[in-house]
């Protein structure tokens, strides 16, 4: 049974971002979503997660009950909020097992004491490691030193095998590679 | 202390009213700054204050009034949002219900009392019927952020995963704002506009800035509060002043010393 099977899909805001897309997902696949910028591959993954963009055609067929987790662009402004890396993983459920050393290291520590590179790897964990059945991750890569970087292949693929299916909008064709089993192009509507 | 102790005795009960609203209202606080709503704070507070007035000179108790009228612009608060420019509804709501409270004082015989009593934080003249508004909102208000709190902080860090999960939005939304506006209501009848401000506002500002983590900010700002709200409570007592400046004066006074602290010790550990 596939997690997700899309057909035909235009979503957008206004109007449509991107030209109709068809793909389906099963589960411990990861599927890269590639294309220009303005390609419309963030407003597919909003779309996915039915977080307000607007579908102009095709359509989503969901598993039931399917669980998504979905990470944006956005840091959690943790800014002044005294927030500890344990507590963000927390509230998301997700498990601090397998956190790389340095950053299992200072979890205890307030989010916004940390470098900008170690606050995203625990942000981006926080979503990747929630019990979840699927997962969006709109350009997992920002803002990681290299070593999260090196890292991230390994990590996405561990939760793969643990069946979870995951989409993932990248640039960097590199991680693409190294992790996903099929790429979709994207490209922008220009109707 | 040899005065203390009668008047303790005569006024226990707006003591323990104020003591209950002490513990809640820096919980509240906490989620309203995390919202970045804390100007909600002064605008339900100030609305409630305007609907007791309004209450009085109706006849109609002024509790109900007060409870009412902030729940009534809690309820429309998305709607109201949707009509006005970003971040204008509180401090609109906040102008509005102190013009239509001090216009009510002004012209009203019957509501002068009331009307001076809400602006001073005359805390002295809750009666049962307050304390037990008081000890409802305390037992309602912990029941629900215990329940919700979790979902509360998830919504406003990570709303894209929030909204992804299809967890409940009842609670980030309606649940959070009748329990802040019913809640700020009360307190504003008892402990004064600025008063309830005060403890809404301070406490969280200074666990914001030194609490480790968001359990030990939960603990520390109802702690600290109750200190505070004990020490100004005798000192009021003692030297008979209105009872809502002593604490924004206390409150003041300890958070003042301890926010410069802080924010050098963060400039200290910036440098290093």
């Amino acid at each position: 049974m596939n997690l997700l099977q899309v057909e035909q899909l235009a979503a957008g805001w206004r109007r449509p971002a991107h030209r109709p897309v068809s793909f389906a997902l099963a589960r411990g696949e990861i599927l890269a979503l590639a294309g220009p910028n303005g390609a419309g591959k963030s407003t597919l993954l909003a779309a996915l997660a039915g977080s307000g963009a607007r579908i102009f055609s095709g359509d989503i067929r969901r598993a039931p009950n399917l669980r998504i987790g979905f990470q944006t662009q956005h840091l959690p402004p943790v800014a002044g909020i005294p927030l500890s890396g344990a507590e963000l993983l927390s509230l998301t459920g997700a498990s601090p097992q397998g956190l790389p050393e340095p950053l299992a290291a200072c979890l205890r520590r307030r989010l916004d004491k940390l470098s900008g590179g170690q606050r995203q790897y625990l942000a981006l964990w926080s979503i990747l490691q929630a019990p979840t059945d699927l997962l969006l991750l709109d350009e997992p890569g920002n803002h990681l030193d290299k070593a999260g970087l090196a890292s991230l292949p390994s990590v996405l693929r561990a939760r793969a095998a643990r069946g979870t299916g995951i989409v993932l909008v990248s640039h960097d064709a590199e991680l693409a590679r190294a992790c996903c089993d099929c790429l979709l192009r994207m490209e922008p509507c220009n109707d | 202390m040899t005065d203390l102790l009668p008047q303790l005795a005569l006024f226990w009960r707006p003591g323990l009213t104020g003591a209950l609203l002490a513990l809640l209202l820096p919980l509240l606080g906490l989620y309203l700054r995390l919202r970045q709503e804390y100007w909600a704070a002064l605008a339900y507070g100030q609305v409630g204050a305007a609907g007791a007035l309004g209450a009085l000179a109706l006849g109609v108790p002024q509790i109900a009034g007060g409870l009412a009228l902030s729940l009534a612009v809690a309820g429309m608060k998305h709607r109201l949002e949707k009509c006005l420019p970003a971040a204008g509804l509180f401090p609109l709501l906040f102008i509005l219900g102190w013009s239509v409270s001090l216009l009510l004082t002004a012209n009203l015989p019957g509501v002068e009392r009331l009307g001076a009593a809400l602006f001073e934080g005359q805390l002295y003249f809750a009666g049962a019927e307050m304390l037990c508004g008081a000890a409802l909102a305390l037992a309602l208000g912990g029941f629900f952020l215990w329940r919700a709190g979790r979902l509360l902080l998830l919504a406003c860090l990570c709303p894209a995963h929030f909204h992804a999960r299809r967890l409940p939005a009842w609670p980030v939304r309606a649940g959070f704002d009748l329990l802040a506006a019913a809640s700020l209501a009360l307190a504003v009848m008892s402990l004064g506009v600025m008063g309830a401000f005060a403890l809404v506002f301070i406490p969280p500002w200074l666990v914001f800035a030194l609490a480790p983590g968001w359990r030990a900010a939960l603990a520390a700002a109802p702690v600290l509060a109750l200190l505070a709200y004990t020490l100004a409570f005798a000192l009021a007592l003692v030297h008979d002043q209105p009872f809502g400046p002593v604490l924004a004066l206390v409150l003041g006074a300890l958070a003042l010393p301890v926010a410069v602290a802080a924010r050098f010790a963060g400039h200290a550990e910036r440098g290093k």
